[in-house]
């Protein structure tokens, strides 16, 4: 296939899970932030929000404050912020168009009607919280609907291929991202001063890459920091873990080896991604330390991006 | 101006058997029926996307192409006659490409004169000599045909370089049977969907002989931004074509290629989307940045077709057009079965003279110009653009041409009141291959939406109709 079409199938990808992801971190944010101070302390959760949408630094050129208003704001409906949702979207609608003829009628239908609705019902953005509830409950549908119509649709080969892997970096990305914020919170009990506190910025973090429910069927416990970590990064049950995301890697690569009769630097890497979080467990994490381990996972993951760029899609 | 002939009715209230079923369905048919249909069909352009882009709008807008639903409808009898003058004329349009920038037997023979040719922009001496496969220079023509009463056919316009509009023709009546079934249930139509499938045909048989048995072909479009871009998306989607971008393809040792996830591949047809001016930034405008460099060396050296080829704006100017039925008669030896809108060339002084005298009667068009822009309707103008016009046409005459103001013929069309009768014209498209020459039955009714307005293109607030071939 074109390598602008795999180029623009793996952003499509990206850019539809990046906005999950964002409604996903607001809405969890507005959970947090709706409890009395006793109950989450004194950091400013939408300062947080920002740091893990990688998008602090911009905020700051436009807004003074980072408060509810100006969050939402930024991050949903901006058109500044290259990458709030509202971006997503008009990226995705704008790379669906130049590959229509790589991607499935219901594929189109999804980003399309998406599109249609970000202008027609949301172009003002959102004036209540019941309106915004309503904007990231149908951002979550519509990657939904195009994850969906992705998996029931389309052709198993590369095109395939190149939007899972899209997928799949993004989430290991995002999933990254709230554990570099949030790692502090979840040391071991007796490196920081737990409370009861704690609780609520736990589930948060579970709630911003849906696994609140999943976290006690695997483990069956109260919410404990160590075990959250666990979920999220070694735990390859949890389709947002690091572990899932990269076995996914892993295998998407290695079909397009198999398809294309070579293997690459891409492959290489990923294995070796792979490898790593397979012989680690948590001890060795913590000793080593969980926010070096992190950061190194964002840095090889984004290096990752890169080699699949040069090798594939230019 | 005379009372325009319609289509379906006769003056004294018949109809015209071709109708007879559809004004009996829509005696059936309560209007809000209808009225629903119209608007599920809009939905559906909606969705499907179905777009185009309007140039000089502030807001780059993605606009629907108003469809009306009522089918304009041909008998068999009519359009076998219209196919046969479309080959006839197509023929000599490839015939004149041909000789033009080989022999030049028809500038000897002073059918057409030198300097229209040598000195037209659109001339490419770049093909002096250059061998095209099967001498097809014109591999896709969408000929605008008129109608002024029940016994000819007129052309008004033939466009020989990219011409569009062949996704709507398909789409709307995709979107038609699925609307209306138990019309279609009513009527034999003729079916329309086999044109992706010519089209290929037509663009493998014109293959390089340098290319592999099975021809790679590919769509060069300029993108998503492109007013035709959601046209050239469908189109390689229906023919399993790669859809390309200049950026992606690469000229190299005289062979094109494009760059795909598996390396290089070689391309050996080209449909081009892309105007000759912008195809390769080495040969023509530098500023190209939606060409690829070395295209047309390679395309000297016979390793690349390209659909249509370089250089068929000299068969399609303007200028040239109302010499077409001399040009028919020189190459064919026969009489031109569709005939041309009686033309005032306004480079000839006497022919001017005329022009000047009679601009607010008269069609004048920019020998250059296309999609309805730079037109002067003599009967719709005010006096304030007439006097305009007339400073124009005196500062450069070989800029315009001049034709009389046709009544086209109208057909019943959804309005805000009901059914009435709006102008209409057709875009059929004719294909030719290495073999033969094919015309799907039918082609883009175009309707011009306003009370008495002529103008039907979609730039200036036309709209379209689904085209129905009778299968007698």
């Amino acid at each position: 296939m074109l390598s602008r079409t795999a180029e623009n199938l793996y952003w499509l990808a990206r850019y539809v899970e990046r906005a999950e992801y964002l409604a996903r971190t607001i809405d969890a944010t507005l959970r947090v932030t709706a409890l009395p101070a006793a109950y989450v302390g004194k950091t400013n959760e939408w300062d947080s929000a920002l740091l893990t949408a990688g998008v602090a630094a911009s905020f700051y050129q436009t807004y003074e404050e980072a408060n509810e208003h100006n969050v939402v704001d930024y991050l949903s409906f901006s058109v500044d912020n290259p990458s709030s949702i509202r971006n997503c979207i008009e990226a995705a609608r704008l790379n669906s168009r130049s590959v229509r003829t790589a991607l499935t009628s219901e594929m189109w239908d999804t980003i399309n009607s998406a599109w249609i609705e970000l202008q027609a019902v949301w172009s003002k953005g959102t004036s209540t919280r019941e309106d915004l509830a309503k904007f990231l409950r149908f951002v979550q549908e519509t990657s939904l609907r195009f994850d969906g119509s992705a998996y029931r649709t389309m052709l198993r080969n590369d095109a395939y291929w190149f939007s899972r892997m899209g997928v799949h970096l993004e989430r290991a990305d995002n999933t990254a991202r709230i554990l570099d914020v949030k790692y502090h919170v979840l040391l071991p009990e007796e490196e920081h001063v737990g409370g009861p506190l704690d609780f609520y910025q736990w589930s948060s973090i579970l709630r911003s890459v849906s696994a609140l429910t999943a976290y006690h069927w695997v483990y069956r416990e109260t919410l404990k920091p160590w075990l959250i970590a666990d979920l999220l990064i070694l735990n390859d049950t949890l389709p947002r873990s690091l572990a899932s995301c990269y076995g996914n890697l892993v295998r998407n690569l290695d079909q397009i080896g198999v398809a294309y009769g070579r293997q690459g630097p891409a492959q290489r890497h990923a294995r070796g991604i792979r490898n790593r979080l397979e012989h680690s467990n948590m001890n060795d994490i913590f000793q080593h330390g969980v926010h070096e381990f992190i950061q190194e996972f964002i840095t090889d993951n984004s290096r990752l991006g890169e080699i699949i760029t040069k090798q594939y899609l230019i | 101006m005379a009372v325009a002939f319609d289509e379906m009715n006769i003056p004294g209230g018949e109809l015209r058997p071709a109708y007879e079923e559809l004004a009996r369905w829509l005696k059936e048919t309560p209007p809000e029926a209808l009225e629903y249909r119209r608007q599920e069909a809009e939905l559906l352009f909606r969705r499907i996307g179905i777009t185009f882009a309007v140039y000089g709008e502030a807001e780059s807008t993605e606009r629907l192409i108003p469809f009306d639903v009522i089918p304009r409808i041909m008998s068999g009898k009519e359009w076998a006659l219209l196919e046969k003058g479309l080959k006839q004329r197509v023929r000599a349009l490839n015939m004149f490409l041909r000789d033009i920038y080989h022999g030049r037997d028809i500038l000897r023979a002073e059918i057409v004169p030198d300097d229209l040719i040598f000195q037209n922009p659109v001339f490419r001496p770049e093909m002096n000599g250059q061998q095209v496969p099967h001498d097809v220079y014109v591999h896709i023509a969408g000929i605008d045909i008129v109608r002024v009463d029940a016994n000819d056919f007129i052309v008004l316009e033939d466009n020989a370089r990219t011409p569009s509009g062949v996704s709507y023709m398909l789409e709307n009546r995709e979107i038609m049977m699925r609307l209306f079934p138990d019309l279609f249930a009513r009527h034999r139509v003729a079916p329309v969907e086999r044109y992706p499938d010519e089209l290929l045909s037509a663009l493998r048989s014109v293959a390089p002989q340098s290319a592999s048995g099975e021809p790679t072909v590919a769509l060069l479009t300029p993108g998503v931004y492109n007013s035709a871009y959601y046209e050239h998306s469908f189109l390689a989607d229906k023919l399993g074509i790669e859809l390309v971008e200049g950026r992606d393809l690469i000229v190299k040792n005289n062979e094109v290629f494009m760059r795909t996830t598996e390396g290089l591949k070689r391309v050996d047809v080209i449909y081009r989307r892309v105007d000759d001016d912008f195809l390769d930034p080495l040969t023509f405008r530098p500023d190209s940045v939606l060409g690829v460099p070395g295209l047309m060396s390679a395309y000297a050296a016979g390793n690349i077709t390209l659909a249509n080829a370089v250089g068929t704006g000299i068969a399609d100017d303007k200028a040239i057009y109302s010499y077409m039925p001399d040009i028919v008669k020189f190459y064919l030896g026969e009489e031109p079965i569709l005939k041309n809108v009686p033309t005032w060339r306004c480079r000839e002084p006497k022919d001017l003279a005329y022009v000047l005298d009679n601009l607010g009667e008269l069609v004048v068009k920019e020998v250059h110009g296309s999609g309805g822009y730079g037109m002067l309707i003599g009967p719709a103008a005010t006096k304030a653009t007439i006097e305009a016009f007339r400073e124009k046409l005196k500062r450069e005459p070989e800029g315009f041409i001049a034709q009389p103001t046709l009544a086209l013929s109208t057909c019943p069309t959804c309005t805000a009141s009901g059914l009435a009768p709006r102008h209409v014209d057709l875009r059929p498209f004719v294909l030719t291959g290495s073999k033969r020459t094919t015309i799907v039955p039918g082609g883009l009714t175009r309707v011009a939406l306003k009370e008495g307005s002529l103008v039907v293109n979609s730039s200036q607030g036309g709209g379209t109709k689904d085209t129905w071939i009778l299968d007698e």
